[in-house]
């Protein structure tokens, strides 16, 4: 049963990465992967507050009383929300701009809360702070996945550098929603059939 | 009858003690995060201010002030135009700072077409105008942003006056089938007019503050 911290950070990475194995957080898996930029910095400012708020709520997990817990982990996870909200206006703008409405619904990501009552709320803080690290770098490298598909697919660049040149006719399907969702279907079933073997 | 009425007793305060517990740890959490909060927002408000005018308006800020020695979009002061707050952007053009760029709007076809003008208060003249935000439709309208040659045919003209299309007997050259979205900008720049009319005192002052204040570091760093 006892895990070391290292597999607690691993397990994020392949096991249980939260859109592909756990299927959890796919609104904005969906919503901000049309780019490879856009698709990182949602699973930075993510990390950013699953590993806050995993710390904080693990350190306080003794003290929190078990009938208000969930409004006492979402006033957590708000405030960290708020926190990436504020710093991604003043430093990273045009990010801002294109995450728009999906960087305060951080705070009503499944994958957070479920972190937070699922791991921090049981375990020791150095053991949660893996966990959410783990999971939080999942998480990007799983948007970073759909969005490097969807952008050389669906606009022909990467990183907003062209790939295929100018002769290239974008299949503009994949930015599309319903490109997002036959992308995400055709990932699992290759995760799964790896998984199988 | 004593210990049942005793035990009672205990789980009574058991469940207050518990109760009292949730009052303070939601309480204490709730301030923590507020006061974290609202320092943060005070922290980085000005930069927040400074981002959104570099992205949203700061390019038609800077192509209309092209070549300013300062940067109008740091060197800005506000002034109460009755109700309504206006920004002001300071242009510091061949050594002199008598250029201002300011924000007004006109009806078009779409919703407001938001204009940012540029105007030097020595000849009261326009020196560019800039489509920021508009609704308008694409590829017809929207050329009102897209077509340099329309808000190019506004420099140098007097900002204090009406302006029209050639349509209804005014000097503006309308973008063809776009005759509502040209009313619009024509709407807009005569309000500028009005609202440089109306403030026009109160600009020069501010503007002999800036001048001012750039003499000055420019002395400091001589003696410095």
């Amino acid at each position: 049963m006892a895990k070391s911290i290292t597999q607690e950070f691993v397990k994020g990475l392949w096991e249980e990465i939260p859109p592909f194995r756990l299927v959890l957080g796919l609104c904005p898996t969906l919503a901000v992967t049309k780019t490879v930029q856009d698709g990182i910095g949602m699973g930075v400012a993510t990390t950013f507050v699953l590993v806050c708020s995993n710390v904080l709520i693990s350190a306080l997990r003794n003290v929190i009383p078990s009938k208000v817990r969930i409004a006492a982990f979402i006033i957590i996870i708000a405030t960290f929300v708020t926190v990436v909200e504020l710093l991604m206006q003043a430093f990273t703008y045009p990010l801002f701009l294109s995450l728009g409405i999906f960087i305060p619904l951080i705070v009503v990501n499944c994958i957070v809360l479920g972190r937070a009552e699922a791991f921090a709320s049981k375990n020791a803080i150095t053991y949660s702070l893996a966990d959410g690290l783990g999971i939080g770098v999942g998480f990007t490298l799983a948007l970073a996945a759909l969005g490097s598909v969807r952008e050389v697919i669906g606009s022909g660049t990467f990183w907003g550098a062209s790939v295929f040149g100018p002769s290239f006719q974008p299949f503009s399907f994949m930015i599309e929603a319903p490109g997002a969702f036959v992308c995400l279907g055709l990932m699992l079933c290759i995760m799964n059939l790896m998984g199988k073997k | 009858m004593w210990t049942k009425s005793g035990q009672k007793h205990w789980e009574r305060l058991y469940k207050m003690r518990e109760l009292i517990k949730m009052v303070v740890v939601l309480t204490v959490l709730s301030t923590f995060s507020g006061g974290l909060l609202a320092s943060l927002r005070d922290g980085t408000k000005d930069r927040i201010e400074y981002q959104q005018l570099k992205f949203v308006k700061g390019p038609a800020i800077l192509k209309i002030l092209e070549g300013a020695s300062n940067n109008p979009i740091v060197d800005r002061f506000k002034l109460m135009d009755g109700e309504v707050e206006r920004s002001f952007f300071v242009g510091k053009l061949d050594g002199k700072t008598d250029t201002l760029a300011f924000e007004s709007s006109g009806k078009g076809f779409g919703g407001d077409i938001g204009l940012m003008v540029g105007v030097n208060l020595n000849t009261d003249k326009i020196i560019g105008v800039e489509v920021t935000t508009h609704s308008e439709t694409p590829g017809v309208g929207s050329r009102a942003k897209s077509d340099p040659d329309f808000v190019a045919q506004f420099t140098g003209r007097p900002l204090m006056e009406t302006y029209k299309v050639k349509a209804d007997g005014g000097q503006v050259d309308a973008l063809s089938g776009a005759t509502v979205t040209s009313r619009g900008v024509s709407g807009g720049l005569t309000d500028a007019g009005s609202i440089y009319k109306r403030l026009k005192p109160k600009l020069v002052e501010k503007l002999k503050d800036f001048s001012k204040k750039a003499v000055k570091t420019k002395e400091g760093e001589q003696n410095g």
